[in-house]
């Protein structure tokens, strides 16, 4: 559960974030994770609540949006979106790839506040 | 009820664009490790795989044989016990314990802390044995040079088709245990086939440590991995 651990981290950066901005209320906690970043984000969820309890983030929201897995082919010079079973299949010779252009995002996009 | 920051009136509501990594005092840590680690002419592994896949049990005989020619250090991350530490110690070469208590993966601060404490004159590979968990270590870069997952005959063919993340960032496989895959009903070919189609990027060695087949060409890896001070 190393999502509880990301999550504390991640409201750290968000406080820190409202104190340079001079803000008492943080509202809004937008997030993109990756398909392949290896954290679940209903675990992030669960974590968010205990994460926030009693600072100036309790009570805002949480979004998380999903940045799916995508694959190059080296031989056809080709981007293309992965299925669930994160085979990098070709679509266009069929090679399976090993090349990953999106999908390990883990990152703090946007926080509203005030 | 939330705590307000500063006792001030009601301020205007903005949005701030950040684009922040969530690891990020982990990933610079992580290059910092990198940076001293090449610095000191030395190899950096990351051995990541299930609990009981037969990790210490390669690094024992690893750090005595390839050990024996090659300077060696090793640091193994382990949930409460010293037993792993204890037995690599019998090798000669400095070996770090990091208890990671409740924590179910090492991240780039324990293993700066740990490598601090060792006398590595001289070393030219360090063996990161990482906690057995296929799942959080997938993130964290320790600073690593070389990625290496392991998957023993007494586990599933299909494990790389369930933990992608780990797989896919794998430079090296290793399918371990391979002496009783036959007792096991454990497919090598299969387990092999299920690797390339997840991560074919990655060098794969089917080994046991206790037969000693396939040994040789893991120590040939790391031999090349140490002449071209990379992988
Ligand atoms: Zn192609």
């Amino acid at each position: 559960m190393h999502e509880v651990g990301i999550m504390e981290t991640t409201i750290a950066a968000v406080l820190s974030e409202a104190r340079g901005h001079d803000a008492s209320r943080v509202h809004n906690i937008v997030l993109r994770v990756g398909a392949l970043s290896g954290v679940e984000p209903d675990a992030l969820r669960l974590a968010f609540d205990a994460a926030v309890k009693g600072t100036p983030a309790d009570g805002a929201g949480l979004e998380i949006e999903s940045v799916p897995a995508r694959g190059r082919c080296p031989d056809c010079d080709l981007e293309f979106d992965v299925e669930s079973d994160f085979i990098f299949t070709c679509p266009k010779c069929g090679r399976i790839s090993g090349e990953l252009v999106q999908g390990r995002e883990l990152e703090l996009t946007r926080i509203v506040m005030s | 009820m939330p705590t307000p920051l500063a006792p001030s009136a009601q301020k205007a509501t903005r949005t701030v664009e950040l684009r922040l990594s969530l690891l990020e005092s982990n990933d610079r840590q992580a290059v910092a490790n990198r940076r001293r680690f090449k610095e000191l002419g030395m190899v950096a592994l990351n051995l990541v795989s299930s609990p009981g896949s037969g990790k210490t049990t390669l690094l024992e005989r690893t750090l005595a044989e390839f050990g024996a020619a090659t300077r060696c250090a090793a640091v193994v991350g382990d949930l409460a016990t010293d037993n792993d530490a204890r037995r690599l110690g019998r090798t000669r070469a400095p070996v770090a314990q990091i208890t990671t208590g409740s924590a179910c993966h090492l991240d780039a601060g324990m293993v700066a802390r740990a490598v601090g404490g060792l006398d590595l004159a001289g070393a030219r590979i360090l063996f990161i044995e990482n906690v057995g968990n296929l799942v959080c270590p997938a993130s964290f870069d320790l600073g690593e040079q070389v990625r290496v997952v392991l998957l023993s005959a007494a586990e599933g063919e299909d494990k790389p088709l369930k933990y992608p993340p780990i797989f896919k960032s794998a430079h090296v496989v290793l399918l371990t245990k391979v002496d009783v895959a036959g007792v096991l009903g454990f497919d090598v070919e299969a387990a092999a086939q299920n690797v390339r189609r997840i991560a074919p990027q990655a060098r794969v060695i089917r080994l046991s440590a206790k037969s000693g087949e396939g040994i040789k060409e893991w120590y040939d890896l790391l031999g090349s991995l140490v002449n071209s001070g990379k992988g």
